[in-house]
């Protein structure tokens, strides 16, 4: 539906870009934010849809997403995967390479802006490889993947594990302001690994993978992160060691961010059992990095959530966990565990929330949204907090079904995502929702 | 045959239970004390069945048992079978080179497939640990983990346990070391779930590259000495170096691990005078053992293949028994 010019009244408006958290209306105008604030005029030919009890929010954008298209379209596709995205309540998300072929050329980065132009839900900003065929062997032409759309490069999936090769990624890039986003693993070290190294790895008999091994990769990009000055990611930062080690890096000024995913911060290896939907990389860690990551969330020094949306078919899953691949699904659960999670259990603010939503991710990748500043775009998550939900997996727009939520229930939920001011998801289980978009 | 007529009613430390409530046997950690003894007491009866110039009763007659081994084994594989036809199941093999899994086929769909033929007990080995849990979700039957990854190995450990108590008067503060690859052996975790719930001292001894991590949160003393280790055990186990699993750095080499580990005649001085030495076999001689040591008076290894047989008989018996109860034989 489009909406030439609306006002939602009476909406709970959080930006933290400009300082809002509180009640204000806003006015959209062909697409585009026009205003927002209090009381604001309404005429005779613009619409006003009743926004109390509504929290309005700058879209969410989900950094870190795999859609599988082209090539592993058994999982997801960019239309199922954008369909995702917005029911899930974002507006945006960034794309890994690991896709068949590697995006690892502006060809595979037109097609994935092609196909996802053509679905018209949620923006997606697709991420090149670091290297050829994400290889670890040859850089790939950067400057074409930046021109054909890409807004980060990373490997991911892979670390970049020769430290020379990661260098070079760091200083090639600072040409072009954007950031080398890494999944840091030492791959000798996480050997075999398929779960975390400690006592529940001891007693299923699962080999583990040591918190360390990320860790020592996180210090080692931070240090070359200093010596380049190019920006890098630490993509699904899982334990305590690379948190402090981020710390460290940005107390020295370092370029360098961070970002968590939900499972992260909600589950610990305590949870594990034979199933292989409990099987990540990197793996569900200890009480002490789930506490560690908990306490980054509420001081500032982890900067965005993301899902790791990582899709898999329900016949690769239903295997031994040895074998199983690595990956859950996030897009349509995130929201929900980070508000019943986070934000009713008061370890971070709202505010705080939709900086790690919204406003950092923009800031990371270098694109527009993170805050619904007048002239930007109508990009808006709505969410109803109060609302109690039940994650049923049965019910996803992904293509995959591969969560360890199915059956939860969570109070917080996603009432309407838009993007441009059209409304491109509308929660039909809660009514007021649909009359947000709804001409009276 | 009425198995319960022989039963004692005197059970080693615990009180008996009646049959199994578990289904199936997965974890030694499904299994209550009393239901540990029973198991016991049930061997007992069934070892005599060995003794017997006809080394066969119609217990399981019709019952159909798979042995399902999805990794080399031939032991396990030979004493579940033996177990199986002294009681008259009717028992199929199917191993690693025949199974379909070579064409591709996953796991879900061979039991799928098995399940389909109806089989009353399926004995299953598998190289992931945790598969013998994906099999039983699927099968109506009953399963019995004969070893999955380096996960547990329970009839192992029941034959272990239940060796020791033939000779010793007690599991209560029995000092049982064991020692070796901790890190490949899916014995350790069956045997610690069982000897802790019998009340037993467990020590771990292992060079630090093969130590478990946590491991001491399961009530066990974990230590890289042998000297303390051994040190007044009433029970000393050494566990097979798994040199097949060792594509690490572990050791640096097997001529140092036994100079360090090796449970020799001279080490084993140190034990108390009555101790017993065990081994889950197969050994490496001159590795994890010396052969004085293995070939040794202190030495009931063979005793352990021998009850392995009376375990495995009990514990098909009972199994097989939930749905048997209340009909005659």
């Amino acid at each position: 539906m489009r909406l030439n010019d609306v006002v939602f009244k009476g909406g709970h408006v959080v930006d933290p870009a400009q300082g809002l958290d509180g009640v204000s209306d806003i006015r959209v105008t062909d697409g585009k934010i026009a205003a927002v604030g209090k009381d604001l005029p309404v005429d005779d030919d613009v619409r006003v849809a009743n926004a109390r009890d509504f929290v309005f929010c700058p879209g969410f954008i989900d950094m870190h997403v795999h859609l599988r298209e082209p090539g592993q379209e058994h999982k997801e596709t960019i239309a199922t995967g954008v369909a995702a995205a917005v029911a899930g309540g974002f507006v945006a998300v960034a794309c890994m390479p690991n896709t068949d072929p590697i995006n690892d050329h502006a060809g595979v980065t037109e097609e994935i802006i092609r196909k996802s132009l053509a679905a018209k839900l949620a923006r997606v900003y697709p991420i090149g490889a670091v290297t050829t065929n994400s290889k670890g062997e040859r850089l790939t032409e950067i400057r074409e993947l930046r021109a054909a759309g890409c807004v980060a490069i990373s490997d991911d999936g892979h670390p970049v594990r020769d430290a020379l090769m990661m260098r070079r990624a760091l200083e090639y890039v600072t040409m072009f302001d954007m950031p080398v986003i890494n999944h840091c693993e030492d791959p000798s070290l996480k050997g075999d690994g398929v779960v975390h190294e400690g006592f529940r790895a001891t007693a299923l008999g699962l080999r583990g993978i040591p918190g360390v091994a990320e860790s020592v990769m996180v210090e080692r990009d931070v240090s070359l992160s200093e010596l380049t000055g190019g920006a890098v990611h630490v993509a699904h930062m899982s334990a305590s060691e690379s948190l402090r080690a981020v710390r460290v890096g940005k107390e020295r000024g370092a370029k360098v961010t961070c970002e968590v995913t939900p499972h992260h911060f909600v589950l610990t290896d305590e949870d594990l059992k034979y199933d292989a939907n409990f099987k990540m990389n990197p793996p569900l860690r200890a009480v002490k990095d789930r506490d560690a990551i908990l306490a980054g969330l509420a001081d500032g020094s982890i900067d965005a959530i993301a899902t790791d949306h990582a899709p898999h078919h329900v016949d690769e899953k239903s295997i031994e966990f040895d074998r199983a691949p690595f990956g859950i699904v996030g897009l349509e659960t995130a929201v929900s565990l980070a508000l019943d999670r986070l934000v009713h259990r008061h370890v971070v603010s709202l505010s705080r929330f939709v900086e790690l939503m919204s406003l950092n991710p923009a800031k990371i990748l270098r694109v527009p949204g993170g805050t619904l500043t007048p002239g930007s775009a109508a990009d808006m998550t709505v969410l109803a907090p109060e609302e109690n939900v039940e994650i049923r997996a049965e019910n996803f727009r992904s293509k995959a079904r591969n969560t360890p939520f199915n059956g939860w229930k969570l109070r917080g939920a996603v009432a309407a995502t838009f993007v441009d001011g059209h409304a491109v998801f509308t929660n039909d289980k809660i009514p007021r929702a649909r009359k947000l978009v709804e001409r009276p | 045959m009425n198995v319960s007529s022989r039963v004692s009613a005197e059970t080693h430390d615990t009180m008996t239970a009646q049959r199994l409530r578990s289904k199936h046997l997965l974890s030694v950690s499904d299994l209550s004390p009393s239901e540990i003894g029973l198991i016991f007491d049930t061997a007992d009866a069934m070892r005599e069945i060995g003794t017997r110039r006809i080394k066969k009763v119609p217990a399981l007659r019709g019952k159909t048992i798979v042995n399902l081994f999805f990794e080399p084994s031939t032991r396990t594989r030979m004493s579940f079978e033996i177990a199986e036809k002294r009681l008259s199941a009717d028992t199929l093999n199917v191993s690693g080179d025949t199974l379909s899994i070579v064409k591709g086929e996953t796991l879900v769909d061979t039991a799928k497939n098995l399940e389909a033929m109806a089989p009353d007990i399926i004995v299953f080995r598998h190289a992931a640990s945790g598969a013998s849990h994906l099999l039983a979700d699927i099968c109506a039957a009953r399963v019995i983990n004969a070893g999955d990854g380096l996960h547990e190995h329970p009839t192992q450990a029941l034959l272990d346990a239940f060796t020791i108590r033939e000779h010793k008067s007690t599991f209560k503060g029995l000092k049982v070391t064991i020692v070796g690859d901790l890190l490949h052996s899916r014995v350790l975790r069956s045997n610690i779930f069982l000897l802790r719930s019998l009340g037993a001292d467990v020590w771990v001894c292992a060079p630090a590259t093969l130590m478990l991590s946590g491991v001491e949160k399961f009530g066990v003393h974990a230590t890289t000495s042998i000297e303390e280790a051994i040190e007044d055990a009433d029970v000393v186990m050494p566990l097979r170096m798994q040199l097949e699993r060792m594509r690490g750095h572990f050791v640096p080499s097997l001529r140092e691990y036994f100079e360090m580990f090796g449970i020799t005649a001279r080490r084993l001085r140190r034990a108390k005078s009555d101790v017993i030495v065990m081994h889950p076999g197969p050994m490496n001689r001159g590795v994890e053992i010396a052969s004085d040591v293995a070939d040794g008076p202190a030495s009931v290894i063979l005793e352990q293949v021998s009850n392995g047989v009376a375990v495995r008989m009990a514990v098909l018996y009972l199994l097989a028994g939930i749905e048997l109860a209340g009909e005659e034989f």
